[in-house]
């Protein structure tokens, strides 16, 4: 029936140093390299880069709309993209810029996109909210809360259709389990034995409201609710890259081989707020839990001090490294300060398939309206 | 050429295209062992197995997200609504997903989808199950609609829809299923965007979509028989794209129009059709545009008041002769 594997974890310890070092032996962990090792900590603090050096384009009046920072949830997005393969897919809702970065798009276009600019990775069609790329098999980048989930479920049913071996990572915030798309595509998924894995990204707030004032849940906690779709579920502390690791390699080991769902409930925070326009993020959270977050579980200084108590890094090493993030996320702004805006012919174009392919279009008559 | 039911021709063209094309698959509430609510799926499951021939629970936003979903990976998904008036429970997936997924990627993806059902009133069913909302998904950029109102018609469109790799909702009616009509034996396709001039008249122009046009037909007879007004009725079947170009043709040769849709009327899509009308055609207008719609109400249920709710014969006539 349901498995469920209860971190011992569920609320943050501290000290969190042991908890990695202890982690990082569990087998989807133990037989990494070092350079795979380092390079854990390069992405996350590319992430990280990306999002500080955004966040200040966005006070200096370059980006327009909204703002989803991930800053503090980086462990949850490189360490589950680290286990994907060929036939894995990805999707996720707004705060979709890790996401986005950890599948292997570049900086420049992410950049871009946020400043409207035609290199951007929508050409300047999306915006912060809808990053996509299809070649690395990340399918976005959505605005509605839980408008991904079906899609996911989706992904998952056209890999099992087409007969490939895969699974698809839904990724959603704890503000989403209430949606009632979310409810159906659970159901859906369990009952057709679709390989997908939901990712609760709990950072413990649906915008300014604390999860205790908006959901009902089992004791177990909100992944629990699996139980109700006879579905695997399982909490992940999001602090230790390595539990990331572990906890969501068995769920999409269980999807790739027995095409079995699970809901994963992966415990994090963010420093920033729920967006950018969030202006009471300090005052539905307390200064003390941000600090707390910041000095004992950040899953980004964890691992720094990780890599340099298993002598991994130096301190000159992780500095360099820092450095390049910066300098990379620098320069990713200057690209997008002197690419071009969008000509105004594009917002007519990437309307319908067949208007961007006349060669091979079937239909005739009007499709567009205005005089 | 032989003659089938409206149905049997939806059916028919699924058929084809299941042959034809293995991404294809048909997902709906009761289409597969309960050989669909309205029959249209009726003998698929047998032909085509479970795997292609999909029963879903009662979740349009899951299993058409599903669908949605499905299909950025190349299935195509060919998803049926027991009744459009479904549709908004799945809106967001309908709309948000489904039309705005490949601008927001700069045109990295497509959604290949269709979504059918019979989108119509006049059965006694009520407000919440009669809806013909088109004239939403026709409002959409990203979105394709069709409205076939002939057997002919809904399988050279469904054809089309499947085809097409653009999200295309069709609207078909219940009250149409049991019509028959002529379809050829061979394969054919209408696409998308092409009205039919269903009968050539000089007088008046009656521009109609879906179960209207047969209104119109019937009205068509007696104004020739009884008024001597010979009538044009040009049946739209693609609203989105639309084929204007027949719609202006017609009113310039006519020099009046006279639009009916079973739709409420604000907004409705004759609301488009007589802008445009007055835009391109004012000057060979001799009258102005008429437009003969649902009563602005929410679908009674009394089967007397719903019989004069909808658009009938007696009153497009009476339309027309204020204007002819």
């Amino acid at each position: 029936m349901t498995k469920s594997s209860v971190s011992e974890n569920t609320k943050r310890q501290k000290p969190a140093k042991a908890i990695l070092a202890k982690d990082a032996k569990s087998p989807a962990n133990a037989n990494l390299s070092s350079d795979e090792l380092i390079d854990f900590y390069s992405e996350m603090i590319r992430i990280r880069r990306f999002e500080e050096r955004s966040l200040r384009a966005y006070q200096q009046g370059r980006i327009a709309g909204f703002l989803h920072l991930y800053i503090g949830q980086e462990s949850i997005a490189v360490g589950c993209i680290s286990l994907m393969e060929e036939n894995d897919h990805v999707i996720t809702a707004y705060r979709d810029h890790g996401h986005a970065l950890a599948v292997g798009m570049s900086m420049n276009e992410c950049m871009a996109e946020l400043f409207g600019k035609s290199t951007g990775c929508s050409k300047g069609k999306g915006g912060s909210m809808h990053y996509f790329d299809p070649s690395k098999n990340y399918w976005g980048g959505h605005g509605i809360v839980a408008g991904q989930t079906p899609l996911g479920a989706g992904l998952a049913y056209g890999l099992k259709y087409q007969n490939k071996k895969g699974c698809a990572l839904c990724f959603l915030g704890d503000g989403a389990i209430n949606q009632g798309a979310f409810h159906e595509s659970l159901n859906i998924a369990s009952l057709w034995n679709l390989p997908v894995v939901y990712i609760i990204e709990n950072n413990g707030y649906s915008m300014g409201t604390s999860q205790e004032r908006s959901s009902m849940h089992p004791d177990l906690g909100l992944a629990a609710r699996a139980e109700g779709y006879s579905m695997n579920w399982g909490h992940i502390n999001g602090e230790s890259i390595f539990d990331v690791r572990e906890g969501v390699k068995n769920a999409m080991d269980l999807a790739r081989e027995e095409s079995k769902p699970s809901l994963l409930e992966i415990h994090t925070y963010r420093y920033q707020g729920h967006s950018i326009a969030d202006a009471n993020h300090k005052k539905y959270r307390t200064k003390e839990e941000i600090d707390d977050y910041r000095k004992n579980h950040d899953p980004l200084l964890l691992y720094r001090d990780y890599l340099v108590d298993a002598e991994l890094l130096t301190e000159k090493g992780l500095k360099e490294i820092d450095q390049a993030a910066k300098t990379e996320a620098e320069e990713s702004a200057k690209f997008a300060d002197e690419s071009p805006f969008p000509p105004e012919s594009d917002i007519l174009k990437d309307v319908y398939w067949e208007e961007d392919n006349p060669d091979q279009k079937l239909s005739e008559g009007r499709i567009f309206f205005n005089d | 050429m032989s003659e089938i039911s409206y149905r049997q021709a939806l059916k028919d063209a699924m058929i084809e295209e299941l042959e034809q094309d293995e991404n294809v698959v048909i997902i709906g509430e009761e289409v597969a062992q309960y050989n669909g609510a309205y029959k249209v799926t009726e003998g698929l499951l047998a032909q085509f197995g479970p795997k292609r021939i999909v029963d879903a629970p009662i979740s349009e936003a899951g299993f058409i997200g599903m669908g949605i979903g499905a299909s950025m990976l190349g299935i195509r998904p060919v998803m049926e609504l027991m009744f459009w008036s479904f549709a908004y429970v799945a809106w967001d997936q309908i709309i948000n997903n489904a039309a705005s997924v490949r601008y927001m990627s700069g045109g990295k993806i497509n959604v290949p989808i269709v979504i059918r059902g019979p989108a119509n009133g006049g059965t006694g069913v009520g407000a919440t199950h009669s809806h013909t909302p088109e004239n939403f998904i026709a409002n959409t950029p990203g979105l394709k609609v069709v409205c076939p109102t002939t057997p002919y018609d809904a399988k050279g469109l469904l054809k089309a829809a499947i085809r097409d790799n653009d999200p295309v909702y069709v609207m078909e009616s219940t009250i149409l299923y049991n019509n028959v009509g002529e379809v050829p034996e061979e394969e054919y396709v209408i696409p998308l965007g092409k009205a039919d001039v269903k009968r050539e008249g000089t007088d008046v122009s009656l521009i109609a979509h879906g179960p209207s046009v047969l209104v119109c037909l019937e009205a068509a007879e007696i104004l020739e028989s009884e008024h001597g007004i010979d009538a044009e009725v040009v049946d739209l079947r693609s609203i989105r794209p639309l084929d204007e170009q027949t719609i202006v043709d017609s009113v310039k040769k006519t020099s009046r129009a006279v639009l009916v849709e079973e739709n409420k009327p604000f907004c409705g899509v004759d609301a488009q059709i007589a802008y445009l009308i007055q835009n391109q055609a004012f000057d060979y207008l001799d009258a102005p545009v008429q437009r003969v719609s649902a009563i602005d109400a929410p679908a009674v249920y009394s089967p007397p008041l719903e019989k004069i709710q909808l658009p009938k014969s007696d009153v497009v006539i009476k339309k027309i002769l204020e204007i002819c």
